[in-house]
């Protein structure tokens, strides 16, 4: 928890000259504070309260609107399967079929050992290389059967 | 026509996103010096000879835009829409991955023409590696003196910050995103009264411009407008980054002047529709625009206005191909499906309407649909068109009650036979 509260004190430090007051600092933070913590439990959501001065149930009432904010514990391998239309015209759906049935687990599920964790998310960005997986913070474009074995290879 | 790659020269060279090659191959931060000796209203006054339009969606005259900020005294602010978040385009994180500078000095030279002393650049929170990037530019652009206490040795104060969004497709439309630049909800505002020019980030004036609208900025000052119209056509002036994606050969990002014939964009650019097959259908500009069907797209020019007098839009340039194998009821699923994920909720027709065109096209989809549902979907589009707060609620109603109007037959086929006539199975992976 110590980390957290530096890696929120950090990027308060670093961002609060650009902004005309501290209720714009709260994605900045939440980002950070999420970084260090790999999800925003309600303690680090009331780190995150009291280190702005924002009230809790603001904070969590923004933290909701936001799918890229966790409110609950990821695998640390998160596959992100596009499964939007420039996707899907590609085999998105596919391809989220081959990774619950390599995984034993469907979208939106996290396999038990804590390291995979499956969502099916919408347009990333990335149509001209589709099918597309973002995992944590990376893209995988024109993903293939071999790609994603590979993948989870490297995890397991 | 007259073509130039303008955006897209390093696309694929991550090394080339760095200062030293913007500054030593592409005249780099020569316009900011120009526009150092130019009057904001002589900045604009360019802007609007260039007719340079919008480049996230609405085609807007970016200097009429400019021109709209008020002489006050309140701090002004340029907010750049980097959230790429239509369904179907990918070009902003090319000139971010690839460009970075190009966008920056564009940003510069926006910030100089409103009075505004900080620029915001919002981009989707999926973006972490292009946000990365772009810090790492901003960085060197203040070490360089192109931000910071004194631009380029002037008594003018300039910052840049990157603002991460965290996963939210509304925030792409431009009163939401200052709310979520804000700390709050990405909730689009009311208009009137918050309409960003006045009633922008934090109650001030505001300019939001997406960030290849920005990136043409550089190339028009300090080339000038006649080169900057020598592309394209009037009214549809530059070259263009368009997204092509789906079933083509070669999908991918193409840079063409606005004007270029679509078809043989597909043909030629593209290598054609894959395996053979033959076109079907496109959304020619993301999936909130309505569809064309193959016939109609026969002599389309890739503009605005041609577009639009086609009947669709060209949106943010995200052409999204099907072939003839294609379920379109399943792609009204999909399309239906994100909007009725990604509504905000604010308003009941959206919110609601939403889901209802969902479940119709799954009933439909699974063979249990009725005559009635094609009018009623229609029927449904016809009351979120124009009756919500912001865009998306068209963004939701034109696509889907252009594709019950344009593939009626295929719908209806679906209901006589009692399944899908594509074998209910969704397009195969390949690889
Ligand atoms: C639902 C919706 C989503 C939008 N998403 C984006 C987007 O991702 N990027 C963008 O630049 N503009 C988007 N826009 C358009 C913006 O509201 C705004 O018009 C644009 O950023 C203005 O910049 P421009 O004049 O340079 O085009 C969206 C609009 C709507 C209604
Ligand atoms: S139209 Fe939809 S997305 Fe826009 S404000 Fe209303 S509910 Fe929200």
């Amino acid at each position: 928890m110590k980390q957290v509260q530096n890696a929120i004190d950090a990027e308060i430090d670093k961002k609060k000259r650009f902004y005309p007051n501290k209720e714009a600092l709260l994605l900045p933070v939440l980002h950070a504070a999420q970084r260090a913590y790999g999800w925003l439990p309600h303690d680090v959501m009331e780190m995150v309260a009291k280190s702005l001065e924002l009230p809790l149930p603001k904070v969590k009432q923004v933290t909701s609107f936001y799918t890229m904010f966790y409110k609950k514990p990821v695998g640390e391998c998160h596959l992100q399967v596009c499964n939007n239309i420039a996707c899907y015209l590609r085999g998105s759906s596919d391809v989220i079929h081959y990774i619950e049935n390599k995984l034993g687990i469907l979208p939106g599920e996290t396999t038990k050992d804590g390291l995979f964790t499956l969502t099916e998310v919408e347009c990333l960005g990335s149509c001209g290389t589709a099918p597309v997986i973002q995992i944590n913070d990376d893209y995988f474009e024109s993903v293939s059967r071999s790609d994603v074995d590979k993948i989870l290879e490297a995890k397991q | 026509m007259k073509s130039e790659l303008v955006f897209s020269k390093y696309y694929g060279e991550p090394e080339a996103a760095g200062l030293n090659n913007y500054l030593n191959n592409d005249k780099g931060y020569d316009a900011l010096k120009k526009a150092l000796e130019m009057t904001p209203e002589g900045i604009t006054q360019m802007v609007k000879d260039s007719e340079l339009r919008g480049r996230g969606g609405a085609g807007f005259p970016t200097g009429l835009k400019w021109g709209f900020i008020p002489k006050t005294n309140k701090p002004k602010y340029l907010v750049v829409n980097a959230d790429e978040s239509e369904p179907g385009t990918f070009k902003d994180r090319a000139i971010m991955n690839y460009t970075p500078h190009m966008m920056i000095e564009g940003c510069i030279i926006s910030a100089l023409a409103i009075d505004a002393h900080i620029i915001y650049v919002y981009i989707r929170g999926e973006f972490v590696r292009e946000a990365e990037v772009l810090e790492k530019a901003i960085e060197e652009a203040y070490s360089a003196r192109y931000l910071g206490n004194t631009v380029c040795g002037k008594d003018y104060k300039l910052d840049m910050v990157v603002h991460r969004g965290a996963g939210a497709y509304i925030c792409g439309e431009e009163t939401a995103l200052l709310n979520s630049l804000e700390g709050k909800r990405g909730e689009p505002r009311i208009k009137p009264p918050y309409f960003p020019a006045v009633h922008g980030a934090f109650g001030c004036p505001t300019v939001v411009n997406n960030v290849e609208t920005l990136a043409a900025i550089p190339g028009i000052v300090r080339e000038g407008v006649d080169w900057f119209k020598s592309f394209g056509r009037e009214k549809n002036t530059g070259m263009k980054l368009f997204c092509v994606s789906g079933h083509v050969n070669k999908p991918g990002l193409y840079e063409k002047p606005y004007g270029y014939p679509f078809m043989k964009l597909i043909e030629e650019d593209c290598g054609g529709i894959w395996k053979g097959r033959k076109l079907k259908a496109v959304f020619p500009g993301g999936s909130s625009s309505p569809v064309l069907t193959a016939e109609e797209l026969k002599d389309v020019a890739l503009d605005f206005d041609d577009l639009q007098a086609a009947g669709s839009m060209l949106g943010s340039s995200a052409i999204m191909v099907m072939d003839d194998s294609t379920c379109m009821v399943q792609v009204a699923i999909r399309t239906a499906y994100f909007y009725y994920e990604e509504s905000c909720g604010q308003c009941t027709p959206c919110r609601e309407g939403g889901k209802w065109l969902l479940d119709l096209n799954r009933r439909l989809e699974s063979g249990n649909g009725k005559m009635e549902d094609l009018d009623l979907i229609a029927d449904i589009c016809d009351k979120i068109d124009g009756k919500t707060i912001c865009a998306f609620g068209e963004a939701t109603a034109w696509p889907l009650r252009s594709l019950v109007k344009k593939f009626r037959h295929e719908y209806e086929q679906h209901i006589l036979e009692g399944k899908c006539p594509f074998g209910g199975k969704a397009p195969s992976w390949e690889q």
